[in-house]
């Protein structure tokens, strides 16, 4: 199969405007017979489903959390960029566009990182007006910040806790479009399986979470926006009930997914403090910009750090990287974390952890000034921890925060599936092997109020003709079976292992052998340990309760059975890539001082797995990335 | 490091909301003080499901203090004992060796229990959805600098918008009131430009919506804003009822 992106003719500034123009216009009439299913109520599918509601389309949305506004957009802190240029320091659509697809390491598509960065000011005038509180100046203008070692201010920020904000202005425009009954809301719902009819997406199977019933949902076109999939490593920052069924279930189906692979580690994070925990938190890397990152220069060293002299401290980050520092990217701030733990220099009870000190920071600009900048973050330190930042260095270790890989999509969003649309984290399209801070929540909303809108036009045009697609179809008859099978099994398999523990044994390979990162003979160690572990799962899986209440046992099940799976796909994508770029560091392709290394002759293109059912291997398609505008170069941080 | 805790949890067991509910007592030996309280039962469900028992159902989900979705008294206080902490961030260390600690579900009429310590929290949504928002569509907005906000304003606005909608409030309050979620939310759009044009309508339908969902009325007693883990003030209460009057006297 050949893969078309779709991407339209011209020169690049023009493409999207020219595209709009040109794309086919579902009349009102029309649109009030078109139905559409979106999965996923968080930025993307909370702002497509009230735009598309507000179009006219009747919308059904879905979600498996108890309310739309618990989606886990809400926990994003930073910020969200657009190129405004309202501090008047250069910044444009252009040079958005430019650092988004350098950040992604040459590996995302041109044409859809323009559109990301032309549409982005919309997406703050949208969401002021709607009542968002982002930052504000003393004379009442908006504030940014700059975020992500770029050189431009381009951040706009509700103080730490803009995804909350952002995502409750589109929670807000989606309760209104549900009251005026443009929008029936499902929540405790999950999407379980997809419906095809004639190779085209018609519908959903959903599991009712409360009572557990299995329903079937037909529409014209079913729109997915079901977020990462970081919690194949079990250990991330992602909410505990973050998956990746939806998107596999519609992979298994025929949907391609793209670069797997690419995963994103957030190297300030507080560390892991004992086998009971099931989530790690993130703490904003602004702390980098005052914090001194170090580990004792002796093995082993269980000393207070107070007890460690400034002559056996190694700052590792400044001695490797003397011209950036503690400010490297993340990935490579990351990996120098653990080359030094894996090495045995590693801090606290377990090893698995660096120091990040603030005392220099205090004795040169008074711990009033660290409060002021950091307070927050120090509080959250302490309430988790019992420690006082002030006064004993934080502790810190890389986790698993953003899967840059995901359902392929052409220019409109449209999977290789026709009627399947993919917005948000769950596509692979705009930030290629590595994401910049900041471009998360700007992804989410400019699918779901600016692109998906308009593009889902393209397939929805040539619909109206067609008779309405029905759940009593067979399709969903089959479809409901099956997942009423697959329930009745999990319950009667006479196991003796839990769900938990199973996810746990798939993270220890993930993180090991998949992680920070990679190298040939792990990987294959790794492809045969997911199969093990595969083979264990479903011979001895236990899972408990009743299938007709909630059961979260039940839940995480299926969700594990999905994530084994994907880990296979993405051990193998691994594999496949042999060379280091972005997130992806395979250890055999680096430069004599431990650096990535890019390999644009072979490996300039977009991994795209076709599924084959459970007996037969994927097969890999590539998309050839062109670059016509930028040309790429190597990163350098020293 | 820290010395491991034994303790003994007393927790709400209910199959179904029409079912009868009582305390089951599980004993906990070795607690890690280091271990959130949703870790703590993540724990014992393991272990109660290693023994072929049904496990503790109860609602999390980013564990980060910022979803909502985690909600349970823990010794009759909502979240328990620590302020401006949701149960999710609430770690042992808080918490004595020998401890016997209650965990139930949040009691009001209009949150009934879905099972254990999990209940139906789609009043608020409802409250929501009959007015908590600024009819603008996609596409219609003006530019983000066009109306200016001071900076106070805006913090003020923030301040209100902080709100999690965990029902923490209804849940402390000795009239199961809502008042502290919906005044949340009429008090940010009340302090900005954007809300202006519906304020009235707003105010009237929410409240409408909070009455019909058989929420309490709010006696001030200031329940609420003290178990509140994101610290919101009682003083959207005042704005809440200065606006409803605005609205019924104009």
């Amino acid at each position: 199969m050949k893969l078309d992106a779709k991407i339209p003719s011209g020169d690049l500034s023009n493409k999207w405007v020219d595209y709009r123009s040109s794309l086919p216009l579902v009349s009102p009439a029309n649109k009030q017979r078109q139905d559409v299913i979106i999965v996923g109520t968080g930025l993307a599918g909370a702002s497509a489903a009230a735009s598309m509601a507000e179009m006219g389309y009747n919308v059904k949305a879905f979600c498996f959390q108890d309310s739309p506004r618990r989606a886990h957009s809400i926990a994003a802190q930073g910020g969200i960029n657009a190129a405004k240029n309202y501090q008047n320091d250069g910044d444009s659509v252009y040079r958005l566009f430019y650092d988004t697809i350098k950040g992604g390491d040459y590996r995302s598509r041109e044409a859809n990182v323009y559109r990301l960065a032309e549409v982005s000011g919309n997406i703050i005038d949208q969401c002021v007006a709607q009542g968002v509180p982002f930052a504000r100046e003393y004379g009442g203008t908006l504030d940014n910040r700059s975020f992500g070692g770029v050189q431009v201010s381009r951040t706009f920020y509700a103080r730490g806790q803009t995804g909350q904000q952002l995502l409750l202005g589109a929670y807000s425009a989606l309760s209104r479009q549900i009251s005026l009954g443009k929008v029936e809301m499902y929540t405790k719902h999950e999407m379980v399986d997809l419906v095809l009819i004639d190779g085209h997406a018609k519908g959903i199977i959903a599991r009712n979470l409360v009572n557990g019933n299995i329903e079937k949902y037909a529409a014209n076109a079913v729109v997915l926006a079901t977020g990462g999939y970081g919690n194949v490593y079990y250990l991330s920052t992602n909410a505990m009930g973050s998956n990746v069924t939806a998107s596999w279930k519609a992979h298994k189906k025929g949907a391609m997914f793209s670069n797997p692979c690419f995963t994103q580690i957030h190297p300030t994070c507080i560390p892991v403090s004992g086998e009971y925990q099931s989530k790690l938190t993130l703490m904003s890397e602004s702390l980098r910009n005052d914090g001194r990152i170090w580990v004792s220069s002796k093995k082993g060293d269980k000393r207070h750090p107070s007890e460690i002299p400034e002559s056996e401290r190694d700052y590792y980050l400044e001695r490797r990287y003397p011209a950036f520092g503690n400010l490297v990217p993340r990935d490579i701030a990351s990996r120098a974390a653990k080359e030094r733990c894996d090495a045995g220099f590693g801090a606290g009870e377990t090893g698995q952890s660096v120091y990040l000190d603030f005392e220099d920071a205090i004795n040169s600009m008074g711990k009033d000034t660290v409060a002021a900048r950091y307070g927050n973050l120090f509080d959250m330190y302490a309430k988790i921890t019992d420690e006082n930042p002030y006064k004993t260095p934080m502790r810190i270790y890389p986790a698993v925060h953003y899967t840059m890989g995901g359902l392929w999509v052409d220019y409109n969003l449209m999977t290789t599936i026709p009627g399947l649309f993919a917005i948000g984290e769950c596509n692979f399209s705009d930030h290629g092997a590595n994401r910049l801070g900041a471009s998360a929540l700007m992804q989410g909303l400019a699918d779901g109020y600016f692109v998906l809108p308009y593009t889902i036009g393209t397939y929805l045009s040539n619909e109206i003709n067609k008779d309405k697609v029905t759940n009593s179809d067979s399709a969903f008859k089959d479809a409901e079976k099956e997942v009423s099978n697959k329930i009745d099994s999990y319950l009667t398999n006479d196991g003796k292992r839990t769900v938990e523990s199973l996810h746990k044994d798939l993270g220890q390979i993930m993180w090991n052998h998949c992680g920070m990162s990679r190298n040939k003979k792990d990987l294959s160690k790794a492809l045969n340990e997911i199969k093990e572990l595969k083979n264990t799962f479903w011979s001895d899986v236990k899972v408990p309760g009743k299938k007709d209440t909630l059961n979260a046992e039940l839940e995480k099940a299926d969700r594990v059975a999905d994530f084994i799976e994907l880990g296979d796909l993405m051990i193998r994508d691994a594999l496949d890539r042999n060379e280091s770029c972005g997130a992806h560091f395979r250890e055999e392709y680096q430069t004599d001082d431990g650096e990535a290394m890019r390999d644009d002759k072979n490996f300039s293109y977009v991994s795209t797995w076709e599924n084959k059912g459970d007996k037969a291997e994927p097969i890999l398609h590539k998309e050839k990335l062109l670059f016509d505008t930028v040309t790429p170069t190597q990163r350098s941080y020293k | 490091m820290s010395n491991k805790l034994n303790l003994t949890l007393k927790v709400w067991r209910q199959e179904s909301s029409d079912s009868h509910g009582d305390f089951v007592d599980y004993s906990m030996e070795g607690v890690n003080p280091h271990m959130s309280f949703l870790e703590l039962l993540d724990v014992l469900n393991e272990r109660l499901i290693t023994e072929g028992m049904d496990p503790i159902a109860f609602e999390h989900d980013c564990r980060e203090g910022i979803c909502g979705s985690c909600a349970m008294s823990i010794n009759g206080e909502a979240h328990g004992p620590v302020k401006s902490t949701t149960a999710c961030q609430l770690h042992m260390f808080h918490f004595n060796d020998g401890d016997t600690i209650t965990v139930e579900p949040w009691r009001a009429k209009s949150f009934p229990v879905i099972k254990d310590l999990a209940v139906d929290r789609s009043a608020f949504d409802r409250i929501i959805q009959s007015g908590g928002y600024v009819s603008v569509n996609t596409g219609s907005a003006p530019d983000g600098n066009a109306i200016p906000i001071d900076k106070e304003t805006a913090t003020m606005a923030f301040d209100a918008a902080a709100c999690i909608g965990c029902g923490a409030c209804v849940s402390s309050c000795k009239n199961s009131s809502a008042s502290l979620f919906v005044s949340a939310k009429i008090s940010q759009f009340s302090k900005l430009p954007q809300g202006q044009p519906e304020q009235k309508q707003r105010v009237l339908s929410m409240v409408a919506q909070m009455d019909k969902e058989g929420f309490g009325h709010c006696t001030n007693t200031g329940a609420c804003e003290a178990t509140c883990p994101k610290d919101i003030s009682m003083d959207n209460i005042s704005t809440m009822n200065k606006e409803y009057l605005k609205a019924i006297l104009s």
